[in-house]
């Protein structure tokens, strides 16, 4: 492995990341898609952590002040996508117990 | 400073909750937790990050304001705007690749890649920034689209925009693209810079391009491949960062994106080239051809009410016009003092009853209706037959009978077959066809009482009656 191409690496990775994804998404029921959805999009949010490193750097010129601009955008979507999906979860919560039984 | 192992590990940590984030969802009792352990992934990447960070100041300022605005969107959005929602949402994950992408073109020593930036990570960067900047602007057009905002400029019209030779001009610009992405990859490092401008230039102008032909109809699966493309964006930074974890959660959005776009492509029976060629859905609710030659039977809420109240068993396929009409309430009530009078009642659930993947669900849930009485299309079909009633409110073309038979336009799309029980209740506001243009059948069935009017309106005069 050491001589291995870092591209080589995060390609072994990739792939075996989206084999996870595959199966892992086809468990989920068809009911929470719309927070599947929702909160797969406050994941993908953690490109936060490049724009963290750009923003933090303390080399002078555009990176830190780009770096900055890309922090508040993604961390609308990081609190926003996990609040809006719990926020939908919770309707999901069992209810009225008596009037699902006698219906079911 | 803590070492890059410890750095790693915590990633990884990081990737592992983000996995059993996605594997709670496929249950509803195990989705809160789910996403909990979403919610401690992205706390210990951010705040492992923060440990390698040289100045945070700036950073937790923005991450502040961000923080503060998205949580008040989120607490404010209501659930028929969740496409419009999430549509904004992935534009900022592709907007922040493609910035991320730009810093690292600036300084890459502060990422930890070497100066100057290898073949590899170039070729990284080049398709992570151009799939970054086409999310962004794609999702920008399709919240538009989504949002309704066709009055103020036809590139957010609802219905599909297209022009002579636009497929033409969409493969010149990705030859363009690439083309100034293999020379922004072979630059010396001074020259990178008109290259990428170029390319992310023609990338922002492709997104646009690329959504602007695609109709109202097919938006659940716009906003699907839109989800996978900020994954793949995402996944994008992270092999230009050499960061596992990014690659990982990247992946995993990209393939969940992918396969919801899957589902609804064949809960509509297109393929996905056709959807995304687009010009579908032009005509959406014009009324069909023909559609006075024959009779159809319609009822008053009365009538409906006595129909429900002397049935066993009733199903109710909801479709997007109850929650344009912020009917669900009114329907739960219904189903309610139904329920009270010993009538067993489910609800019917096809794939693209709503805007975007499980919007129905929502909708539903949001309006208390307890989520065992929501059935799914391919669990409740097979039990119509021996169904009293099936009361359709507000759909249309995911009842089209036509859809079993060959030569018709919608044939071969799988259907919830209301057809099939002994009476079927329609609501509708008027004759008009659905989003693919095709009259229904159903409506002129013998066993079909249609009430026409305001699906808000008819069942609150259904619970009146019922009282």
């Amino acid at each position: 492995m050491t001589g291995a191409d870092p591209t080589i690496l995060n390609v072994t990775v990739f792939i075996l990341a989206i084999f996870v994804g595959y199966h892992v998404v086809w468990n989920v029921t068809p009911a929470l898609h719309t927070p599947l959805m929702s909160v797969t999009n406050a994941i993908s949010s953690v490109v936060m952590v490049g724009a963290i490193l750009a923003a933090g750097s303390s080399t002078i010129g555009y990176g830190p002040l780009v770096g900055a601009i890309a922090v508040a955008l993604v961390a609308i979507n990081t609190f926003g996508g996990f609040m809006v999906t719990q926020r939908m979860l919770d309707m999901f919560r069992k209810k009225e117990p008596k009037q699902g039984r006698k219906a079911a | 400073m803590i070492s890059p192992n410890v750095v790693a590990i915590c990633y990884l940590v990081a990737s592992v909750l983000f996995i059993l984030s996605l594997r709670g969802l496929a249950h509803p009792l195990s989705a809160r937790r789910g996403n909990l352990f979403g919610m401690a992934g992205m706390t210990i990447a951010v705040l492992t990050t923060f440990a390698v960070t040289e100045r945070l100041d700036i950073v937790l300022a923005m991450l502040a304001l961000g923080g503060i605005t998205g949580i008040i969107i989120a607490r404010r959005v209501q659930m028929t705007q969740m496409p419009e929602l999430v549509a904004a949402m992935h534009s900022l994950v592709g907007l922040a690749a493609v910035l991320i992408a730009i810093a690292v073109l600036g300084d890459p020593l502060a990422f930890g890649v070497e100066y100057p930036i290898p073949t590899g990570n170039r070729i990284e960067l080049f398709i992570g920034t151009v799939v970054g900047a086409i999310t962004f602007s794609g999702s920008i057009i399709a919240f538009g689209k989504l949002a309704g905002l066709g009055t103020y400029g036809r590139v957010f019209s609802s219905s599909p925009v297209t022009f002579p030779g636009q497929h033409w001009l969409n493969l010149l610009l990705a030859i363009a693209m690439v083309g100034f992405g293999v020379w922004f990859v072979n630059a010396v490092p001074g020259e990178a810079w008109r290259p990428f401008q170029a390319l992310t230039g023609i990338a922002f102008l492709l997104g646009v391009l690329m959504i602007i032909p695609i109709g109202g109809a097919d938006m659940p699966v716009v906003i699907s491949m839109l989800n996978s493309y900020s994954g793949w964006a995402a996944a994008g930074i992270g092999f230009s960062l050499n960061n596992s974890m990014l690659i990982i959660a990247g992946s995993l959005v990209g393939s969940s994106g992918a396969i919801l776009s899957y589902i609804m492509c064949k809960a509509m029976n297109r393929s996905f080239i056709s959807v995304i060629l687009g010009g579908f859905g032009a005509e959406d609710g014009t009324p069909a051809a023909g559609s006075g030659k024959k009779t159809v039977r319609s009822g008053s809420a009365d009538d409906a009410a006595f129909l429900l109240s002397n049935a066993d068993s009733v199903i109710i396929v909801p479709g997007y016009g109850l929650a344009v009409g912020r009917a669900q309430h009114a329907v739960k009530e219904m189903a309610h003092k139904l329920t009270a009078r010993g009538v067993t009642v489910r609800y019917a659930i096809h794939p693209v009853a709503g805007r975007m993947p499980g919007h129905m669900n929502v909708l539903l849930a949001e309006a208390d209706v307890p989520y065992e009485q929501v059935v799914e299309m391919d669990d409740i079909n097979s039990d119509f037959g021996a169904t009293d009633v099936a009361f359709v409110l507000g759909a249309n073309d995911v009842v089209n009978p036509l859809a079993e038979q060959k030569g018709s336009p919608i044939y071969g799309m799988p259907i919830l077959e209301a057809h099939k029980a002994r009476t079927v209740l329609v609501n509708k506001r008027s004759m008009a066809s659905g989003y693919a243009g095709v009259d229904n059948p159903l409506f002129y069935m013998d066993r079909t009482m249609m009430v026409f009017g305001d699906a808000k309106k008819v069942v609150e005069d259904i619970v009146k009656a019922l009282e």
